[in-house]
């Protein structure tokens, strides 16, 4: 079995402000590249930024897999009267998924904002990705519920400006930001009145101290209004069906770049924060929680699976087939979460671990392509396989992926999630996932027919090869696809170890 | 170094090795290169295959999703199919070089090499695996003649295919999670006999399995996908696409259920009701299509009856029908290269330019009307035998029905269609020289297993009944006699049918004396029924199409971009939603 217990990757020093160190880092990053004189230069920042949290997070899953869990007292104020970080193995997971993503996505952003983004915006750009990145890994670290609020809205407010950004190729990206801008508030604003209503009721904002007063609460209708609002709040930044409505335009109209990154990362923040309140800060038998689960995560996320990938089908934008196709995905991360148990919660989070590979690499690669593609439609992308075929090759290995096609990723994890649904009886999901299946091989046939059967572009509508710089860290993605999907022990053993972790609190 | 080459080699899964070569395939250009990786390839999963370490036990095994996987495991049972489809897919290989195209080339081996792996898999998981590689892979066949009707059929295969491997592996979970069981051939000390029905179909997921197996297999009303898809592929493509996939099922069917009673009717209606479409057929592929459906029933049949002489006769005739279906389809396909067509109404009177051909295809069509000296001879009676020693009477007949039938539909229809009959004016080339050893070695391979069948018995799965059948059973008088009558029987219903045409085209001199008159009502009624089967199927089909189009219709009504539920969602309507949603939760926690 993999032995996290002896990786030791930072000297001590660091190792023990490792917590506060990778949400620091890309923060003051942020700075640093607004300040930079060039676009050059804030590519080079943010690629060191994010592969230093990326140390971190390593440095922390050390710390995490020797101690269990790592409280860290920001500025040395012990809580409840500071605010502390507290990582666990769920949040080691978050860390390592969020920075190892922001890293490849940094890499690729040298040659992704080359192409869509002109040189006086660059620095700013690459400000908001860290100023995104820090928000996003500030969500995931913290033991503290108002605190999180903070971080999503700092991670918020860099990505409606990096979506209004994608302007420049495709006008609809403004009132898509704009919808997006809206709806996020209007979802960090339940949040924050579910954090409100806990206060009232257990008087603590700590995690920790709440999951420790809680179960006394069981009767307390102010925690249970709490719940209720902090979970449709977080549902619609996770875009749980049917508040989904801003992610296809959001996803479909924002420059490349961040549709690498959003599609990767930032649904995957909030259902992180989902799993927290619902299992670990509420108790998981509770009542609420157990009804909530049931009667309408389930239900929607089993009407997401279906609706969504019968939508992708009939999209005719590549963007927004991959878009609609995300919505269905957290569909199955929501319907394994649902069923509550720890193999459910462990394949949720391993769904979702893949799901981030495979739609990084989709993206990319079609970013890879966008010099030379002006269009959006599927037809603008006609025999782009034959002519790009160092770039499509990894898309058609991706959309494997997304199939659930033996020795890729997307097989072990909907094997597990069929395993976990079998193994607590919800025989209705495991059909959901097979028809929703099926419906996906409509949509991928679609896209792979246009990409490889029909016939190349030529002359100065040929599709031209992604640059090294765009093909580098899609390989990595595609191999990684590969690799876990051959030898998936190293994701199992953190996923499951995360399930526990938050089902059982303190191993 | 040398051992642990060795050892590497002989724990090696071939199709594993045929898989690696597939993906060297892909980028070979030139003759000489390409005949060596499409021959090599094969030739060395072969040695993979000869120099394995031991029966029975498990060569190669994998951990993963928590479970010890078995990669590779040999018994008498799988090693008989390994060995049809090493030998298929060098036939198929050789077929393959006059025309260069790496992406048919590879996927082509690609498909092979997991069929090939898909047999030697010791557990269910492996065995899914390799099943669904194959639907994926194959598929590749399909597309590569690049037409839009070539498109459609591909993506239909492809759905079927998937549905099959979806079955399969929801079917291996639930049978898993109740049984804690995962291998497929659990199996006693090494050499001993092979294990049969493996599966218990009253455990939870068995029938999800058969009906995976059935899918691929062709079983009655999911047999759509190959006649839809195999007369679209490419001349070479059709070729490679007969030898697998349904064999593949069959083995599975073996190993999981042999002795299932059910399985002797489905095969029975299998045999015998694809026979009218391919007696009025007029695209020859298709009518071999439906040939192999009909071949298929017989082993279906036998694999239902079970028992040593059951799964003898199952083994040896898909390994036979590996071979002659090939080899038939092999025909069919020259005259596809060199004429762009095989309808029987296009064609006519090749043998004139194509003698080779013409004689290969008149040695395929014999083998599968099982005339003595062929293999077709070999296996078939196995599978007769097994049936009539069962005493299922009704069964019998009704895969003597199929047999005399193959006779009119395959063995005197296509040949005379395509290489005699009306002459149509066409004067095509001899097919290349590569495609006529192909079929050359194919022919070979069903004169030498009929001539001598030992050769054939001796890797049957239960070696000792299969001699025992050979010694005393295969050469007596009265089978002759009665396979002769068979054939006779054949030959005339084609007559009938030609001469009351029923068949799409006539041919002037075909003319039945009155004397026959008395036999009048057996052939028509076959007719008829045949003609009212046609007109049932052109119905469902046309039902089916209009149901199909509304069904779209709406679909594309509700979910297309701009309409129904598609719309762009304007900001307030989700702001609604959550405020409904918040309104619903707050309502179960409350009350």
């Amino acid at each position: 079995m993999i032995d996290f217990t002896s990786l030791i990757v930072a000297p001590p020093e660091l190792t023990r402000h490792a917590a506060a160190l990778l949400v620091l880092g890309p923060l003051v990053a942020s700075c640093a590249a607004a300040l930079s004189p060039n676009g050059r230069w804030a590519w080079i920042i943010s690629f060191l930024a994010s592969a230093f949290s990326f140390w971190m997070a390593l440095a922390l899953t050390g710390e995490v897999a020797r101690e269990g869990v790592i409280v860290y007292a920001m500025g040395g104020f012990e809580p409840p009267y500071g605010i502390s970080f507290r990582i666990d193995w769920l949040g080691a997971m978050f860390a390592l998924l969020l920075s190892s993503m922001a890293m490849i996505a940094a890499a690729y952003s040298g040659y992704s904002l080359n192409a869509e983004i002109l040189e006086g915006k660059r620095t700013l750009f690459q400000a908001g990705f860290l100023l995104c990145l820090a928000g996003l890994l500030g969500m995931t670290s913290t033991g503290d519920a108002f605190n999180a609020f903070v971080f999503l809205e700092i991670s918020s407010i860099g990505t409606y400006a990096l979506i209004g950004v994608g302007a420049s190729r495709d006008r609809r990206a403004l009132p898509a930001a704009f919808n997006y801008l809206i709806l996020g508030t209007v979802g960090a604003t339940f949040y924050v009145i579910g954090v409100g209503f806990l206060y009232a009721a257990a008087g603590t904002l700590n995690m920790a101290d709440l999951a420790s007063r809680l179960p006394a609460l069981e009767e307390s209708r102010a925690a249970e209004a709490g719940f209720a609002f902090i979970m449709v709040g977080l549902g619609l930044k996770a875009a749980m069906f049917p508040l989904h409505g801003w992610l296809p335009s959001a996803y479909a109209h924002a420059p490349s770049l961040m549709n690498v990154f959003l599609s990767a990362t930032a649904t995957k923040a909030a259902v992180y924060l989902m799993v927290r309140f619902a299992f670990d800060v509420f108790p998981p038998d509770s009542i609420i929680v157990e009804r909530f689960m049931i009667w309408v995560m389930a239900p929607l996320a089993g009407v997401a699976a279906i609706v969504c990938s019968t939508q992708a089908i009939f999209q005719t934008e590549l963007r927004r087939i991959l878009a609609f196709s995300s919505v269905a995905q957290v569909g199955y991360m929501m319907l394994a979460i649902a069923v509550a148990s720890g193999a459910g919660i462990a394949a949720g989070l391993l769904h979702l671990t893949a799901h981030a590979l495979m739609k990084a690499a989709l993206f990319m690669a079609i970013g890879g392509v966008t010099l030379s593609v002006t269009g959006l439609r599927l037809s603008d992308f006609n025999g782009a396989g034959r002519t790009a075929p160092w770039t499509m090759t990894p898309f058609a290995i991706a959309s494997f992926s997304l199939l659930g096609v033996p020795l890729t990723m997307g097989f072990l994890t909907k094997w597990r999630l069929i395993e976990a649904m079998l193994g607590d009886a919800y025989y209705w999901a495991v059909a959901v996932i097979a028809i929703s299946s099926i419906l996906s091989l409509f949509y991928v046939g679609r896209m792979l027919e246009v990409l490889f059967f029909q016939p190349a572009q030529t002359g100065k509508n040929r599709i031209r090869e992604a640059p090294l710089g765009a093909l580098i860290p899609l390989w990595v993605l595609t191999v990684a696809t590969i690799w876990f999907g051959i030898d998936g022990r190293m994701v199992e053993y953190i996923a499951d170890s995360a399930a526990t972790a938050v089902l059982g609190g303190v191993e | 170094m040398l051992e642990t080459a060795a050892s590497l080699v002989s724990t090696t899964n071939p199709g594993l090795v045929l898989m690696a070569a597939g993906i060297i395939m892909v980028f070979m250009r030139g003759f000489a290169p390409r005949a060596a990786v499409l021959v090599g390839g094969p030739v060395l999963a072969l040695a993979t295959l000869l120099s394995s370490g031991a029966w029975g036990v498990d060569l190669a095994t994998f951990d993963a999703f928590g479970l010890t996987l078995s990669l590779y495991r040999i018994d008498s049972l799988s090693f008989i199919f390994g060995l049809a489809f090493i030998i298929a897919a060098a036939i198929g290989g050789i077929y393959s070089l006059h025309r260069e195209d790496g992406v048919q080339d590879g996927t082509g081996m690609l498909y092979a090499g997991a069929a090939i792996a898909a047999i030697f898999a010791g557990d269910l998981i492996t065995l899914f695996i390799f099943w669904e590689l194959t639907a994926i892979t194959s598929v590749v066949l399909i597309w590569a003649r690049r037409t839009p009707r070539a498109y459609a059929a591909g993506l239909r295969y492809l759905i079927i295919q998937m549905t099959s491997g979806l079955l399969l592996i929801a079917g291996a979970a639930l049978y898993h999670n109740a049984t804690g069981l995962i291998v497929f051939s659990e199996m006693g000390a090494v050499g001993e006999l092979p294990v049969v029905s493996a599966i218990d179909i009253a455990e939870p997921g068995a029938w999800l399995m058969l009906i995976a197996f059935g899918v691929k297999a062709a079983f009655p009303l999911a047999h759509s996908w190959l006649q839809d898809a195999y007369p679209n592929s490419t001349e070479t493509g059709t070729v490679i696409l007969s030898a697998f996939t349904t064999k593949l099922a069959i083995y599975a069917l073996a190993r999981g259920f042999a002795g299932l009673d059910l399985l002797i009717w489905v095969g029975a209606i299998m045999a015998v009701f694809p026979v009218f479409f391919a007696l009025l057929g007029n695209d020859l592929r298709r009518v071999l299509s439906y040939a192999l459906i009909s071949q298929m029933g017989i082993m279906v049949c036998a694999v239902g009856v079970g028992g040593e002489l059951g799964v003898n006769g199952a083994a040896a005739h898909a390994f036979a029908s590996t071979i002659y279906m090939a080899l038939l389809f092999m025909s069919m396909g020259a005259v596809m290269l060199r004429t762009g067509t095989t309808k029987a109404s296009e064609i006519g009177g090749l043998h004139r330019t194509m003698p080779y051909t013409t004689l290969f295809a008149i040695i395929g069509g014999a083998t599968i009307a099982s005339v003595p000296l062929t293999s077709g001879f070999a296996a078939k009676s196995l599978t007769m035998s097994a049936v009539g020693y069962d005493g299922q009477m009704w069964v019998w007949l009704a895969l003597l029905f199929a047999a005399a039938a193959a006779v009119a539909h395959t063995t005197i229809k296509v040949p005379l269609s395509a290489f005699f009959g009306e002459d149509r004016g066409r004067r095509p080339e001899e097919a290349p020289f590569n495609m006529l050893l192909a079929m050359g070695i194919a022919a070979v391979f069903c004169i030498g297993i009929g001539v001598t069948p030992r050769w054939l018995y001796e890797l049957l799965p239960y070696r000792d009944t299969a001699l025992d059948y050979l010694n005393h059973d295969l050469w007596t008088p009265t089978h002759l006699v009665t396979q002769f009558q068979l054939l006779v029987f054949g030959a005339l219903a084609f007559v009938l049918l030609r001469r009351y045409a029923l068949y799409p085209e006539t041919t002037p001199g075909m003319l039945i004396d009155s004397e026959w008159a008395w036999r009048r009502a057996a052939p028509s009624i076959a007719g008829a029924l045949g003609a009212a089967l046609m007109s049932f199927e052109r119905a469902f089909a046309r039902t089916a199409r209009q149901v199909g189009g509304r069904i779209k219709e709406h679909l594309v009504q509700t979910f297309a971009p701009a309409r129904g539920v598609s719309r762009r969602v304007p900001l307030s309507s989700t702001a609604i939603w959550s405020a409904f949603l918040l309104a619903a939760v707050l309502l179960i926690a409350l009350i």
